[in-house]
């Protein structure tokens, strides 16, 4: 910047001392309101006192599943405190610290549509559905960072079974719960809430596609789609949608949520493949959590064997 | 308050009180592999990605708080405040230098030909990468003996270079987040209102040039006075 003397700077320019002093106090004022309101939540926080919520409790008669990964688990620190659920915050540390007080009972699952026996379902009856696996998992973030879990739950088929969809339904759409009172952070997300998913039913009807009510020999934390959530393991994690009350049979490919929030950047499909890249990062490789070194990424994260035949003939890069 | 400004000490504390985000990185760092350690004070489960976004939230930070300099001594009438616009300057290099080491050695482990591949495809390391490049020259013409070399003149005009990297920045903060847009936008108007302060300044002193005679030229014009 060129330096200017300023000669038409007078006396009489000089601000008077006392809105001088009143900038200064306004400069104060600004600062202090800050700290108030920074002050303020920190206090709230303190004063709630312990968690109200729903908080994790044993799982008993558990069989374990016959082809689980033998890969090391993710320590359960790390499973619960690098999260995306967006309706507790969008930083990673945000659920396990805004979901405390989340409460989950009572808890009921609608399934309806193109369905011949439309049912509510109590989170007690869905327990005791069918007998309870525990399975573990690849988990493959489409942020590129992923970690090995014990999941605990069910073939999501043992719910399509009992309530028969007619052969109208080609689709299965996932609601998850949404209520600004309990999810405060939700408004400022980004994103559309309540958060939705969807599958093919075929894809809702593999094998793989578990009902997830558990992991680490206990039920859901909050923060990790407390108390029942979807696990598809072949695909990115943010189809595997959380803290499900509405599962809709139906005839066309349902919305999802990260699909009308950017359509160019996350597919319906969303299947783990390293060789069709996000439109900003590389799929090619992926961080273990735990690991420094990337690892590279498995095409269908590896469970290729059990999904690749529903996509036979598909363009994968066309439907991402 | 200039005798506090012009005091050689009020230097060493603003430059230690810069280090500090260094340091809780350090601490954090020490931290990291004591068992029972409260969660909160590590780096959590992804601590490469910890480092890159504490780095690179510095760096932005250490930019607006440079580029608020000139506005606030002119403001606030305290021309001494420029005396640390060169050290805050180069703070923002330092922590955007540990952001650019974190991602080549700690995220990518040195693939080049795969980071390189980066920088041309994803539009969002394209910026930053391009904010980092242009900071280098600034960095290395930010000693006295540059100041004096290069004349006060040129080397405010090099300078405004900074401009380019604030805007880069947070674009590349703007472009790589999800969709939760608060912070790169609190980020982005900060610089817009700083830019605009100097755009209005200039325009202001345009008019003013055209209507007073060129009669007095500025004192010898030296960075540190501009």
């Amino acid at each position: 910047m060129l330096i200017k003397k300023a000669p038409d700077l007078t006396y009489k320019d000089v601000t008077p001392k006392g809105l001088y002093m009143g900038r200064r106090n306004f400069l104060f004022g600004i600062a202090a309101t800050y700290g108030a309101v920074v002050g303020y939540k920190k206090l709230t926080r303190l004063l709630a006192g312990p968690a109200t919520g729903s908080t994790p409790v044993k799982l008993t008669g558990v069989t374990k599943w016959p082809y689980s990964t033998t890969e090391t688990e993710t320590p359960i620190q790390d499973v619960t405190h690098y999260n995306n659920f967006y309706e507790f915050g969008t930083g990673k540390s945000d659920p396990a610290d805004n979901s405390k007080n989340f409460t989950t009972t009572p808890w009921t699952i609608s399934v309806e549509g193109e369905v011949a026996k439309r049912r509510k379902f109590t989170m007690d009856e869905i327990m005791k559905l069918a007998p309870l696996e525990e399975r573990i998992y690849r988990h493959r973030c489409v942020e590129a960072w992923s970690i090995v879990v014990p999941w605990i739950g069910f073939p999501f088929s043992t719910i399509a079974k009992l309530v028969q969809p007619t052969p109208k339904a080609k689709y299965v759409a996932f609601e998850s719960y949404y209520s600004v009172n309990q999810m405060p952070e939700g408004p400022s997300a980004g994103i559309e809430l309540p958060y939705v998913e969807g599958l093919r039913l075929d894809e809702a009807m593999n094998p793989l596609t578990l009902l997830t009510v558990g992991m680490y020999d206990e039920t859901l934390p909050n923060q990790d789609g407390a108390p029942v959530r979807m696990v598809i393991p072949w695909k990115y994690g943010f189809k595997s949608i959380k803290s499900i009350v509405r599962i809709t049979f139906v005839k066309d490919q349902p919305p999802t949520t990260w699909n009308i929030a950017n359509s160019h950047e996350y597919g319906f499909y969303s299947n783990v493949n390293p060789n069709v890249d996000h439109p900003r990062w590389s799929q090619a490789t992926e961080r273990r959590l735990g690991e420094f070194r990337r690892r590279p990424t498995l095409m269908f994260n590896g469970y290729g064997d059990q999904v690749a035949s529903m996509y036979a003939g598909m363009d994968l890069k066309k439907y991402y | 308050m200039n005798s506090i400004l012009t005091s050689k000490w009020t230097k060493v504390v603003v430059f230690l009180v810069c280090l500090i985000p260094f340091d809780v990185l350090l601490w954090r760092a020490f931290h990291n592999g004591l068992a029972g350690f409260p969660n909160n004070m590590d780096f959590g489960a992804n601590p490469i990605e910890f480092i890159t976004h504490a780095t690179g939230d510095w760096t932005i930070r250490f930019l607006v708080i440079t580029l608020a300099i000139t506005p606030l001594r002119k403001i606030l009438r305290l021309p001494q405040l420029i005396r640390f616009r060169r050290m805050l300057g180069l703070f923002a290099f330092f922590y955007a230098f540990l952001h650019f080491s974190t991602w080549i050695g700690l995220d990518h482990f040195f693939a080049w030909s795969e980071m390189w591949k980066d920088v041309l495809k994803r539009r969002f390391i394209t910026a930053g990468f391009s904010a980092f490049v242009l900071m280098i020259p600034l960095a290395l013409t930010s000693t006295a003996g540059m100041i004096r070399r290069l004349g006060g003149k040129r080397w405010q005009l090099l300078h405004r270079t900074i401009y380019a990297s604030a805007i880069l920045g947070v674009i590349h903060y703007y472009w790589l987040v999800k969709s939760d847009e608060r912070k790169p936008l609190l980020y982005g108007s900060l610089v817009a209102i700083l830019l605009a302060y100097r755009l209005g300044a200039w325009i202001y002193g345009r008019g003013r040039g055209a209507t007073a005679s060129h009669a007095t030229r500025a004192e010898p014009s030296t960075a540190e006075g501009a």
